[in-house]
């Protein structure tokens, strides 16, 4: 990002504070624990990208913050107030301030639905049009602001292309001018020519418009480029957090170095030299994490202690936070 | 690279020339493939690099003759493997090809499994079918390759379903199956895409150990960049149905000629890049496979588009023994075109 994140300094708080959120899912008798507690904030302005393999509860803690789910445990501060406590027009005007955008456009869109009429679902049910005109207006408006054709309007979803498609999720999310805007891996259904439109887009839209964002994504090359910070999820908790550039030239944690080392770069030399970090089997079931550190089954430098000692969230350098266990400095 | 300089085409074990494939549906003929052609060695991975809709897959499943029947229309063209056109053989004797002799890993390990049978079974049958063996022997060798692919406790695991294993170990078991017979020839279409990143590096790390072991010749059929630097030897880029260049790894990455090849490596982000540089989009989208141009299929969104890029598929231009591409801008009267700044130069 070559702009500078304007952080909320000027009111005295993040946008968003979460504190120790849980998200359990009841499955049978036990619990899935998705999210574990984690704790992060998000400023005003900033991307915040969130990464981590399937089922390490990254798109759960996405959803909790949008008041998809209920969490389970622990709070979620918008602006300094609570948003699962909010009812009636005070939830009206949170889910107003905060929208989401889906990984698969094609589902995320209802096929019998017109663009028009998608896109303005969130005009009609928060009032923010006063005729059929106005709301007409901004559609077409919306439509421009993505890069389609207003003339479009009236098609329906099977119309476009996929790119397209993800384009008008993003009209839609932009109809009630949120704050902040959830983007749920909104490239990874899409081809590497056209992800780069909507990375692109989702951009401009920040630099225009003063959006916040949480990134969502298992690509780690897609959330280096657009996040100013990242954090690292493995099995519903977060075991670093940095700004970008540093979590990627000194990853502390062993998960993250060995997720770093397991992207494949487009660059023949690069990895003929370069030593991988291979990670032996697969994600233990979230069902009944490993005591301890949650990582310690798959990682090369365990011992018999990380069975017992729970790592310490710390902050080793300024804004460098790591869940911190013997290998950590 | 293992081999990168195995040298003239005598070594090839397949070669795909000018394959057209297109589809009957409702809305027209689908020309999927128009005019492929290129050849595999012995002992190489080709990766055939393309969007969805440019046809790598029609191309390599044309190969195992798995497209449907029922709508399928060959153009033209010719796959020769050991003397014989696969598309003209008969379907009895395409049995004993597609299997034995060439295999294929699809992209979801999940449905290309029977949900319903005992792993072990899935791996014994072809065992059992092209091999002749017997049920105990067939078990006997579905421990060996399970073994081989790096399933642990595999006697155990042979009387396991597939939903009992993870995807990247449901993985294995395809590229097992896929093995079983000792092909020649491995086609693997999109064996990772939906595998996590760690998941990912061990397949393909597998898949490398695998080859350097068995001596097969691999056909990658992939849209990830990425994967194709880390285990490719040749490249093919696959835009509009058509080929339109091919090298090796190195020549594709540090020496593209063709603005496809361009706009595809401008356009994904580095992991080591700097995030201030901005990420080079390829306006627009894909030709439609019922009515493509008749010129180059990337006329249409290629900013150094000609009035005769419209018009004329351009013919290949060669640029060493292995690298060629299609483009008009490598005609005497074209202008002088520079690739973006951000791409090529070997280090």
């Amino acid at each position: 990002m070559t702009e500078q994140t304007q952080n909320g300094e000027a009111n005295g708080r993040p946008l968003l504070e979460i504190r120790d959120l849980k998200k359990y899912f009841r499955v049978g008798r036990e619990n899935l624990k998705a999210v574990d507690g984690i704790s992060l904030e998000i400023n005003k302005g900033e991307t915040f990208g969130l990464v981590g393999e399937s089922g390490c509860g990254k798109s759960t803690a996405g959803r909790v913050l949008v008041r998809l789910y209920e969490p389970s445990g622990g709070e979620v501060l918008f602006e300094g107030k609570s948003i699962h406590e909010a009812t009636g027009s005070e939830g009206r005007a949170l889910n107003r301030k905060m929208q989401m955008v889906f990984q698969d456009p094609q589902a995320s869109l209802n096929p019998r639905m017109i663009v028009s009429d998608i896109i303005a679902e969130g005009i009609d049910i928060h009032n923010l049009a006063a005729n059929g005109k106005e709301r007409l207006d901004r559609v077409h408006e919306l439509l421009e602001t993505v890069g389609l054709n207003p003339e479009h309007a009236n098609r329906y979803p099977h119309e476009f292309s996929g790119g397209q498609r993800q384009r008008i999720g993003v009209a839609r999310a932009l109809a009630v001018d949120p704050d902040f805007i959830v983007a749920d891996e909104p490239v990874s259904a899409l081809d590497v020519s056209i992800q780069a439109q909507v990375i692109n887009l989702l951009k401009k839209l920040q630099r225009e418009r003063g959006l916040t964002y949480l990134f969502i994504s298992h690509d780690l090359s897609v959330v280096k480029y657009i996040s100013d910070r990242v954090g690292v999820m493995y099995l519903g908790v977060m075991v670093e957090m940095a700004p970008s550039d540093e979590l990627y030239s000194n990853p502390l944690h062993p998960y993250t170095q060995a997720l770093l080392s397991a992207v494949p770069v487009p660059d023949p030399d690069v990895e003929l030299e370069r030593e991988r970090i291979v990670l032996q089997g697969d994600v233990p079931s979230p069902v009944n994490p490993p005591s301890g550190c949650r990582f310690r089954t798959r990682c090369p430098y365990a011992t018999e202690a990380c069975g017992h000692d729970e790592p310490v969230w710390r902050e080793v350098s300024p804004e460098h936070w790591v869940a911190a266990c013997h290998c950590i400095p | 690279m293992v081999n990168e300089s195995t040298n003239g085409t005598s070594d090839a074990v397949l070669r795909v020339d000018d394959l057209r494939i297109s589809f009957s549906t409702y809305a027209g003929e689908v020309q999927a493939v128009r005019g492929a052609s290129f050849d595999l060695r012995r002992g190489e991975t080709l990766a055939i690099v393309g969007e969805s809709g440019s046809g790598k897959s029609v191309a390599a499943r044309s190969i195992m003759r798995l497209n449907p029947a029922a709508n399928t229309i060959v153009r033209g063209g010719e796959i020769v493997f050991e003397g014989e056109d696969l598309l003209r053989l008969s379907e009895r004797r395409m049995l004993e090809i597609r299997g034995p002799k060439i295999a294929m890993v699809f992209q979801d390990p999940m449905t290309s499994l029977d949900p319903t049978m005992r792993i072990g079974r899935q791996i014994s049958e072809s065992l059992r079918k092209h091999l002749g063996m017997s049920r105990a022997q067939a078990a006997e060798r579905a421990v060996e390759l399970l073994e081989l692919v790096g399933i642990p406790n595999a006697e155990e695991r042979l009387r396991q379903y597939p939903h009992q294993f993870s995807g990247g170990m449901r993985q294995r078991v395809v590229i097992a199956i896929a093995l079983s017979c000792d092909p020649q020839i491995l086609i693997a279409d999109e064996p990772t895409t939906a595998l996590d990143v760690t998941i990912q590096a061990q397949i393909l790390e597998l898949m490398r150990d695998l080859q350097e072991r068995l001596g097969m010749s691999i056909i990658l059929i992939t849209h990830d960049l990425g994967v194709v630097a880390s285990t490719a030897h040749r490249i093919g880029v696959m835009y509009g149905g058509k080929i339109v260049e091919t090298g090796t790894v190195r020549e594709i990455f540090y020496n593209p000629q063709m603005p496809y090849t361009w706009g595809l490596l401008a356009s994904i982000p580095l992991p080591t890049a700097d995030r201030s540089q901005e990420l080079i989009p390829i306006p627009g989208s894909p030709p439609n496979a019922l009515d493509p141009p008749a010129g180059c299929p990337f006329s249409a969104r290629c900013p150094y588009a000609m009035r005769i890029c419209e018009e004329e598929m351009p013919g290949y231009t060669t640029f060493s023994d292995e690298h060629r591409a299609a483009c008009w801008l490598h005609h005497r009267m074209a202008p002088k075109v520079e690739p973006p700044a951000s791409i090529g130069g070997a280090k």
